[in-house]
């Protein structure tokens, strides 16, 4: 994204203005030990964990703030929290 | 025609032909006259603007960074405490790149209260992202508000700056000035375009926040901006010449200073004594000369060390002290930068803080100081009182 002139922003929903920026730890799911429960997409508070085709869950990372809760929720330990590289 | 005419007064004219929309300012010795001037001026039908009257300094360049952001050419003056306490303000408008004009009076800093002239008030806020240009007298003075709306609001540019004088040196003395009609100033200066505006029908936020992945490019671009401002001084400068026949086409003014030894190096209306008594050192036989910076943000490192290559000593007299700094002088820091591996020496002079006078003789001894290799220190200092 280009910079504006005096960091001028434009208002707009959540689906203009990705929110994941700030992201620290990227939860990434190990698709050998996932139960395919689907705990962490009713758990994620924002909403951005959805099941895919194979029934594995999908992060969707232009939201995810990093917060951890399907890490820690995970009842196979199968997704792990891993530091952003910026 | 030339008129006489107070400083201040003189600066309300020169206000009143840029025909900024907003005015909002809160009055601070010695900067008030040039306040209530413009007040009578609305208040009499003579300027088309909105004056805002607030309770506070900090108010007031708020207001004005309101303006600006809505797509208003919009003007402010203040002083010393006045302007400190707009420090917030200042940093939030060059941000947000909001081409505000505001005069300085400049002032001496409290504690303890002073309402005399140095130049604290305006090297304090050196790193607010504000061009500042230093006015030598009140013709100079009235010029650099029409040269100073033309480079804020240059797309190129999108900066703030001030237009700093001495107070009371230049605010309250009467001079010849010439100032423009009001045609000339409008083919100078064109009705202001924003280069983007709050508009209620295509709503945009200025300033928004920045993450760490954002906020150093954003500090990047306005340094920039700052660098670019240089030259666009300067083109704006040369155009002066074009329309009024008083020509700025340089951030520095070279005084006598062909086949100089030793240079001083001023800014603001000090500069006129420094002028004098160069004159007499002339006639005296010894090979001084000026160095007078019209801008001290952006810094003319490349003229300042063109313009003083050759000399033996350079003297800077710093009306300022950042303390705790080898050097005193924030100035001198900055000549003494530019002159880096040159093998000249740079010394700064702490002078005439709180409006204290300085005379020929003082620019004289402070030239003899500086041949002979003492300075960085206060020069003046009343000895029974230490």
């Amino acid at each position: 994204m280009p910079l504006n002139v005096g960091c001028a922003a434009r208002p707009g929903r959540a689906r203009d203005n990705k929110t994941g920026s700030w992201r620290v730890f990227r939860p990434t799911v190990d698709s050998e030990t996932c139960k395919k429960c689907g705990l962490c997409v009713l758990i994620c508070p924002e909403g951005c964990i959805r099941e895919g085709n194979d029934e594995l869950p999908v992060v969707d990372y232009a939201y995810c703030k990093g917060c951890g809760l399907c890490a820690e929720e995970c009842p196979a330990e199968a997704i792990a929290m891993e530091q952003e590289e910026k | 025609m030339m008129e006489i005419m107070e400083g201040s007064h003189a600066v309300a004219e020169a206000v009143k032909r840029c025909r900024p929309e907003v005015v909002s300012a809160y009055p601070i010795t010695p900067q008030t006259h040039i306040v209530e001037r413009l007040a009578e001026f609305v208040a009499d039908g003579e300027m088309e603007s909105d004056y805002l009257t607030v309770d506070s300094e900090f108010s007031a360049l708020s207001a004005c960074v309101g303006a600006s952001a809505a797509g208003s050419r919009v003007y402010s003056s203040t002083s010393s405490q006045g302007l400190i306490l707009m420090a917030e303000v200042c940093f939030n408008a060059s941000g947000m790149r909001l081409p505000i004009v505001m005069s300085i009076a400049n002032r001496a800093l409290g504690a303890p209260l002073s309402i005399w002239n140095d130049q604290q008030d305006s090297i304090a806020m050196r790193d607010s992202g504000w061009f500042q240009l230093y006015a030598e007298d009140v013709q100079e003075l009235v010029d650099y508000h029409f040269l100073s709306y033309r480079v804020a609001e240059d797309h190129n540019i999108l900066l703030p700056g001030f237009v700093c004088f001495d107070g009371f040196i230049l605010s309250h003395t009467y001079e010849p000035v010439d100032i423009p009609d009001q045609e000339t100033v409008d083919a100078y200066l064109p009705v202001f375009d924003p280069y983007q505006k709050l508009d209620a029908n295509d709503p945009i936020s200025m300033g928004m926040y920045a993450t760490p992945d954002y906020y150093m490019e954003f500090r990047y671009e306005l340094d920039r901006a700052m660098e670019r401002a240089a030259g666009a001084i300067e083109d704006a400068g040369r155009a002066f010449g074009e329309h009024f026949g008083r020509e700025y086409g340089s951030l520095v003014e070279a005084y006598r200073m062909d086949d100089a030894d030793t240079a001083l190096v001023a800014m603001g209306s000090i500069c006129g004594t420094v002028k004098d008594a160069v004159d007499e050192m002339r006639d005296a036989g010894r090979k001084v000369g000026l160095l007078k910076l019209r801008s001290f943000r952006p810094f003319p490192q490349a003229e300042v060390a063109r313009a003083l290559d050759g000399v033996a000593a350079v003297a800077v007299l710093d009306k300022n002290i950042s303390p705790g700094m080898a050097m005193k002088g924030a100035v001198g820091l900055e000549v003494r930068d530019a002159l880096w591996k040159t093998g000249i020496d740079v010394y700064s002079y702490v002078i005439g803080l709180g409006g204290r006078d300085v005379r020929k003789k003082d620019i004289a001894a402070v030239a003899d100081l500086a041949e002979s290799g003492r300075g960085d220190m206060f020069y003046g200092l009343r000895e029974e009182l230490i």
